[in-house]
């Protein structure tokens, strides 16, 4: 007789109209979807055109892997010890990240801070070490207009410590916003972009550390 | 829905959780999640500097290895950090995610496949050049 719909609308198991948010607001029905949804989602389509653009890079490197123009080649220059150390500071960083998160989930100013200054640093370190790479790429005529290699190396890891530094700056402001305005809602919000954003980071590392560093250090007869 | 506007908690771009219902998990639960997925991406970490320095796995493998590596390390970012579920209201993020996954393998293998191509039609042209 009644179509589900209704009968789920008049069903008393799920409260009043029948509407359990959480439950159906990914569908469209229900009601609109809380803020903290709606937030995630939007920057969540950010991030993901962010990532389409890392991937338009990540192309060029790997059409232009082998265009080394008589320089070096990336089996010669990258030091895996400096990409595991990066590699780790990040992952830190971004578990440091997550606790921040449930330190401001449950209001403590104390763990926010300590949380965010800790991932803070780490991201601090890893930037450093990038720096410390780059010039010493530099210094040994390695620099980004060198080869057509290197001009889409430079350019896609180059692009992703840019991300990384506006990131450390975006975090500073956070660190201050709740440290002089307390855990307001639109802090809150800000926060869990900023969150977002800081792993999303990391999971474009992970793509780096893996496909640029690692496939890029094996030396030349075992590259597909 | 006023009432559930208090309870928004820190890095969930979907909830794993009900809105209004924000107490089913503990701290400790919500803790042990993330050294859970540290101690997997680490493990995955670890794998692939293991697969890159081995000479162990048939050597025209490790790139493909690293490739796999990578693919189930972002999974598990995505699962444990970024908190990506199947939860009803994660179904807007996660075709998003289908989509975005689309445009990022449209380019960089369609690159790949078109400039191999390229490369290959053009090779008599390169060794003509090349020749005395």
């Amino acid at each position: 007789m009644s179509t589900p719909a209704l009968r789920l609308a008049h069903d008393p198991a799920l409260g009043p109209a029948g509407i359990t948010p959480g439950r159906i607001t990914g569908r469209g029905a229900g009601g609109p979807a809380p803020k903290r949804i709606v937030v995630g989602y939007g920057f969540w389509i950010f991030l993901l055109s962010d990532v389409i653009m890392f991937s338009a890079f990540f192309a060029a490197y790997a059409v232009l892997f082998k265009s080394t123009a008589g320089g070096p080649s990336a089996h010669e220059l990258f030091d895996l010890r400096n990409t595991a150390a990066e590699t780790a500071l990040l992952l830190a960083s971004t578990f440091t990240c997550g606790m921040a998160s449930l330190a401001v989930g449950h209001r403590s100013q104390k763990w926010t801070q300590v949380a965010l200054l800790v991932t803070g640093l780490l991201g601090f370190a890893f930037i450093v070490l990038e720096i410390r790479e780059f010039s010493s790429f530099v210094a040994r005529g390695a620099g980004p207009s060198r080869s057509a290699f290197l001009s889409s190396f430079f350019t896609l890891v180059g692009c992703h410590g840019i991300h990384v530094s506006v990131a450390l700056l975006w975090l500073g402001t956070m660190m201050a916003q709740f440290y002089a305005k307390g855990f307001r809602q639109d802090i809150r919000y800000r926060f869990l972009c900023f969150s977002l954003f800081w792993h999303a980071l990391d999971i474009v590392w992970v793509a780096i550390f893996n496909l640029v560093y690692l496939v890029g250090s094996l030396p030349p007869e075992l590259l597909p | 829905m006023t009432e559930h506007s208090d309870y928004e908690a820190g890095s969930y771009v979907g909830a794993d959780r009900e809105p209004g219902r924000p107490e089913e998990r503990t701290l400790a639960q919500e803790v042990r999640g993330y050294v859970l997925g540290l101690g997997l991406a680490a493990l995955l970490t670890i794998a692939s500097f293991w697969a890159d320095q081995t000479r162990e796995i048939y050597a025209s493998g490790i790139a493909m290895a690293l490739l796999v590596l990578a693919v189930a390390q972002i999974g598990i970012h995505l699962i444990f950090f970024l908190h990506i579920t199947t939860d009803p209201d994660n179904e807007n993020n996660i075709l998003a995610l289908a989509f975005g996954v689309l445009i990022v393998c449209l380019i960089v293998f369609g690159s790949l496949w078109v400039m191999l191509h390229l490369n290959h039609n053009l090779m008599p042209m390169h060794s003509l050049a090349q020749a005395p």
